[in-house]
């Protein structure tokens, strides 16, 4: 499994820079992922939906689908282009310092 | 005696392989207006959201039943003449099969968190993508811009199409 180190620490992370070991995230390791995914800040809406995918991952072992991503995390589909415009389900997957989500939806 | 064959050089030299390039866009043309015509593609432009690429639909033909207030609702899957549903013609045809096998199939797809057609398409706008009419179409089945969920932009041509396809990848479905 690749490492990559950031805030000298090592982490473990597949081929597209995802965290494998959601133990290994904090909050500042957050916030230097997000800037280099080209969101130079995280406000408090980012983070709503970085800490509901985190936690869903962490509860159910999945990712949720983009859908209930918009109807649960408390910002919808629109807002969530605007604040992930690369895809939301992804990056905020990977801000959150979990593996990629692996569904279709 | 051996013989050695001689080919010519070839005409034509490739470049060297490289990494490919990245899909930016994705133009998706819905043609068929069953089910299972209509799903894969509005799952395909989702997921080129999701990715970040760009996405735009067009909707031709039956194809877009699938954006007509008035057919959104009833869309069925197509149970006679569809061999890999494994039913036979003549089961396929008694009244109410198809209502039926389209509801399996939703309770399916609930489970798995694919939303119904006109929540789907509602989803695909929202999060940037495109979705259009062929007007030729329109013309044909005596359509106006009013009978369109709101998630469909514009009455565009194949002329329109092409122009905004430019540069990215069309999909015919």
């Amino acid at each position: 499994m690749p490492t990559l180190t950031m805030l000298d620490t090592a982490l473990d992370v597949d081929a597209e820079g995802f965290l494998q070991n959601p133990e290994q995230w904090n909050e500042s390791l957050a916030a230097e992922i997000a800037r280099e995914n080209g969101i130079p800040e995280l406000t408090e809406r980012h983070w709503m939906v970085v800490r509901y995918m985190r936690d869903r991952y962490l509860t159910t072992g999945a990712a949720p689908s983009i859908r209930s991503l918009g109807k649960e995390s408390g910002v919808d589909i629109k807002e969530l282009y605007k604040l992930f415009p690369k895809g939301p389900a992804k990056l905020a997957a990977k801000i959150g310092g979990i593996p990629k989500p692996k569904g279709c939806i | 005696m051996s013989a050695t064959a001689v080919y010519p050089e070839p005409s034509v030299q490739f470049e060297p392989a490289t990494a490919p390039r990245r899909i930016e866009k994705v133009s998706i043309i819905v043609s068929k207006g069953s089910l299972e015509g209509i799903y894969p593609a509005l799952i395909m432009a989702n997921g080129a959201r999701m990715e970040g690429i760009e996405a735009n639909l067009f909707f031709t033909f039956f194809g877009m039943d699938a954006v007509v207030k008035a057919k959104q609702g009833k869309v069925k899957v197509a149970t006679v003449g569809n061999p890999a549903l494994g039913l036979p013609t003549l089961l396929g045809m008694i009244p109410g099969m198809p209502a039926f096998v389209t509801r399996q199939m939703q309770k399916k797809m609930e489970s798995l968190d694919i939303p119904p057609i006109g929540e789907f398409v509602q989803m695909i706008a929202d999060s940037g993508g495109r979705l259009y009419a062929c007007k030729a179409s329109v013309d044909m089945f005596d359509l106006d811009k009013s009978d369109f969920v709101d998630a469909v932009e514009e009455i565009i041509t194949v002329g329109d199409f092409y122009e905004m396809a430019a540069g990215g990848e069309i999909i015919f479905t």
